[in-house]
């Protein structure tokens, strides 16, 4: 076991978020949170890397707990996370956005590296480096997000909602990419969705959550062929 | 003609150095998102530290430098042992959005009072490093002076140092990149709260310059510097509160301003020209003389 | 149902005025039993109560911050000099030209506030608690550093051989502070007062709502302004001299300590808060006399004992003492 979340509770002031959340990933797999807006799936990533406390429960990653740490910390701990909406900062050019993921690690030698390594990933931040970030698409910005992470070495990665606002094509490489990149670099993925479908296809288990519990995990080519949860969660 | 050129000249040095506390005060504003007006005390504090040293040791750069050692530490200690505290505790009710502000004030109060505790009330003068007297080139005397041409390197000096710092460094990508976008620099692993202290801790340093090179020019008590505190601030509202380029702009066109009405109008109207010029910018351009456009935050 | 509200407030606010009449009665009485240093601190309690109550009222109801105070104070006590060294009218109308200078110079200050968020208003006013006294070094006809002499004159004869002129000042003083705490009070509970007050919670709701939010900043920094203007033409008169030495920085300071003290959000609070800023100048020379006879005590005692309740009271009690006593009491009720 890598990722373990056990009986996990998280509240937004007076309403509670997420109840009793239970689910485990191993390492090297991409587990695929689905469900509708307003489910919780957002709280449980930034609960998970250290943006939101819990109330109640745990997460260990590699039988550590990661809950009470700052995201910064678990940075260092090898967890990163691509926040909703393209989290790149525009003010700055798109190097310095990728640099900014390898500052922690004080090596510059190495940062430089790893930004080869995402140049190699994603061509088109190789031809766009001293623009700044501002002047990016709407994909650009997620490979951009999703880059900067990569910077930082992760082993676990977080990423929230990938999809939001591209264009169905673009969608659709974003994921190839998501795909790609774990095979290649063996990461453990957290991948939370909307766009269920397209998350379950290159996932290997999925978690549906619907109003902040937990209500199926599985296989991920189980869910998508289970008739009652295609009904109630997946939409189709 | 001459007097032109003369009034640009001293409007530079008088700009350069409101630029350092109009920084100072951009400096801390883009991280914490609060104007610190105890920044003048900070300053105050250290030139005092700085006048001993260099009253003591009859150099002025050895001043200099333990004015800026002793801003940056105040800076810091303020933030980690202060702000943090604050913002722990007064996250409710109506006071929320006004006991950062006051807040700061307090700790102007508490400087003030611990300054002039310590030091007492009296005129200090500091022997400026240059003669104050102006240029001479044969028969004319001009009132820009040595001291007025070594102020403006002195500030160039810390201007290029500050902005190597800011956009070739790490560090100063890291202080960048936390003041934009706290939570994502946090995501890419930056210590965003220990970057924060350290931003504070630049500008208790750069006040610390910026109160060693007024009092090269005045005298210096426990209220000498609130007036650099005002002029920094409506040039950081020139500027745009936001840019530290703008700050720098900002200084230099209220300077040169100030000097303009100075020369031309008189001493009287050197405040009623600088509050004019702020209240002026907040109603025809709130976001300061960069902004394309831009909504104001916060 | 209208009528009903309408007439109930009606009644409130004569059983108020009766308060106001108990209050300043037993007043007069307390100020005819003790010596004339006490009765001249009334007068100074009095004075900060009303320049208090300026800060609570903008501050605390509308939600913007003003540093300036004592500018503003500065403005009506030059007002009120002018007018009674020029005119030679009755007293009474150089007060009312520090209200009505105040006020306008405070709506000209909120017409560009009313469209600044925090930090610009607090650094615009406190660019103007800073700049403001100092100009008057610069005027000829504002008599420069010595300032102007503000004389209200003699008490009247008929008051007796005994009543002094300390305790003249105290009536005066008294006198305005309770018709100006009367009034503010009146206009806290009445339409404007709640709407200030929705204001405060949230500007764009309020816009919504049909409210014209920028329109009533602009008013409550006028009347702010007004009653800071009239604490200004007190505080001048209990000094008998209107000076840029009275109106500094320093005083804008204490102010806003006396009203995070008070509680920046409660009226009644004022007068406590007035209280504790004569208090403390008594306390720092207590002290001060007691830890040695240095000039610097005594000059920087006060200020040093102002910030450090001022620190603490806005890091422990944002909202003022008052605030965590009604929590305290709304728990033990709720259990």
């Amino acid at each position: 076991m890598s990722l373990v979340v056990s009986n996990l509770s998280v509240s937004h002031g007076a309403i509670s978020a997420l109840r009793g959340i239970d689910f485990s990933v191993e390492v090297g797999q991409l587990a695929a949170v689905i469900g509708a807006n307003g489910a919780g799936k957002t709280t449980l990533l930034r609960t998970l890397s250290g943006l939101k406390d819990a109330i109640s429960g745990n997460a260990t990653w590699k039988d550590r707990e990661i809950l009470g740490k700052r995201p910064d910390e678990l940075v260092r701990r090898g967890i990163s996370h691509v926040s909703e909406g393209k989290s790149v900062i525009p003010e700055l050019s798109v190097k310095e956005n990728l640099i900014l993921g390898g500052i922690w690690r004080g090596k510059k030698s190495d940062t430089a590296e790893a930004i080869n390594e995402v140049v190699e990933l994603f061509p088109r931040l190789g031809e766009r480096m001293s623009q700044s970030a501002n002047t990016l698409s709407g994909g650009e910005r997620q490979m951009l997000a999703i880059g900067r992470a990569l910077v930082s070495r992760p082993k676990l990665l977080l990423l929230d909602e990938p999809s939001l606002g591209l264009a169905p094509i673009v969608i659709e490489q974003i994921f190839q990419t998501i795909d790609q990149l774990r095979h290649r670099l063996g990461l453990t993925v957290l991948l939370v969705e909307q766009n269920a479908m397209s998350a379950l296809e290159i996932a290997d288990i999925g978690v549906i959550i619907n109003l902040g519990e937990v209500v199926a995990t599985g296989p991920a080519n189980e869910l998508i062929n289970d008739p009652a949860l295609r009904a109630a969660y997946l939409g189709y | 003609m001459q007097k032109a050129l003369e009034t640009l000249l001293i409007g530079l040095s008088t700009g350069s150095i409101y630029a350092l506390m109009s920084l100072a005060l951009v400096l801390v504003w883009r991280s914490t998102r609060v104007i610190n007006f105890a920044q003048a005390g900070q300053a105050m504090f250290s030139t005092y530290i700085g006048f001993e040293i260099a009253t003591r040791s009859q150099i002025f750069w050895l001043g200099l430098l333990f004015a800026i050692v002793a801003g940056a530490l105040l800076g810091a200690g303020v933030d980690y042992f202060f702000m943090r505290v604050l913002f722990k505790h007064a996250n409710s009710g109506p006071a929320l959005v006004v006991a950062p502000v006051i807040a700061t004030l307090g700790l102007l109060g508490l400087i003030r009072s611990i300054v002039g505790l310590t030091w007492g009330g009296e005129f200090k003068s500091l022997t400026a490093p240059a003669s104050k007297n102006g240029f001479t080139f044969g028969e004319v005397t001009i009132p820009f002076s040595p001291l007025d041409s070594l102020t403006i390197i002195t500030v160039a000096v810390i201007l290029i140092i500050l902005a190597l710092l800011f956009q070739r460094t790490n560090l100063g990508l890291a202080l960048r990149a936390s003041a934009y976008s706290p939570e994502i620099a946090q995501l890419a692993g930056i210590r965003t709260a220990r970057t924060r202290t350290i931003g504070w801790a630049i500008a208790g340093g750069v006040g610390g310059v910026a109160g060693m090179l007024v009092t090269s020019y005045n005298f210096l008590t426990p209220y000498s510097l609130d007036l650099l505190l005002v002029f920094g601030f409506i040039a950081a509202v020139i500027g745009g509160l936001e840019s530290m380029v703008g700050a720098v702009i900002g200084a230099l066109v209220l300077g040169i301003g100030l000097t303009i009405i100075l020369n031309y109008v008189g001493t009287s109207l050197v405040f009623i020209g600088g509050f004019s010029v702020l209240l002026l910018v907040l109603l025809i351009k709130p976001d300061g003389i960069m902004a394309r456009g831009k909504v104001r935050r916060g | 149902m209208a009528k009903v509200v309408g007439g109930n407030t009606g009644s409130k606010v004569r059983k108020k005025l009766a308060l106001f009449f108990l209050i300043g009665w037993i007043l007069l009485i307390i100020g005819d039993r003790v010596d004339e240093l006490r009765v001249y601190q009334g007068a100074q309690i009095a004075m900060y109560t009303i320049a208090l109550a300026s800060i609570v009222l903008l501050t605390g109801y509308s939600g913007q911050v003003s540093l300036g105070n004592g500018a503003m104070m500065a403005v009506g006590g030059y007002a009120a000099a002018l007018t009674l060294n020029n005119l030679q009218t009755p007293i009474w109308s150089a007060f009312m030209m520090a209200i009505l200078v105040a006020a306008l110079f405070g709506a000209f200050l909120g017409l560009a506030a009313a469209r600044l968020s925090g930090p610009y208003l607090a650094g615009t006013t406190l660019a103007l608690a800073v700049g403001l006294p100092a100009i008057a070094n610069q005027f000829s006809f504002l008599g420069g550093e010595p300032g102007l002499l503000f004389d209200v004159g003699f008490p009247p004869e008929r008051f007796g051989e005994d009543f002094t002129q300390y305790k003249w000042f105290f009536w005066i003083a008294t006198f305005i502070a309770l018709i100006a705490l009367f009034v503010t009070s009146n206009i806290l509970q009445s339409r404007f007062g709640r709407t200030w007050r929705a204001i405060r919670g949230n500007s764009l709701a309020a816009e919504l709502s049909g409210i014209n939010a920028s329109q009533l900043k602009v008013l409550a920094f006028s009347v702010s302004s007004g009653l800071a203007g009239l604490a200004g033409a007190v505080l001048a008169m209990t000094i008998s001299l209107v000076a840029p030495g009275a109106y500094t920085l320093a005083l804008s300071f204490a102010l806003v300590t006396g009203a995070v003290l008070a509680g920046i959000s409660s009226l009644p609070g004022v007068v406590l808060g007035g209280f504790i800023l004569v208090a403390i100048p008594e306390i720092a020379d207590a002290l001060a006399s007691s830890l040695g006879s240095e000039d610097k005590l005594n000059s920087y005692l006060p200020g040093l004992i102002v910030s450090v309740l001022l620190i603490l009271s806005v890091i422990y009690t944002p909202n003022g003492p008052g605030e965590n006593l009604r929590k305290h009491f709304h728990k033990k009720s709720a259990h």
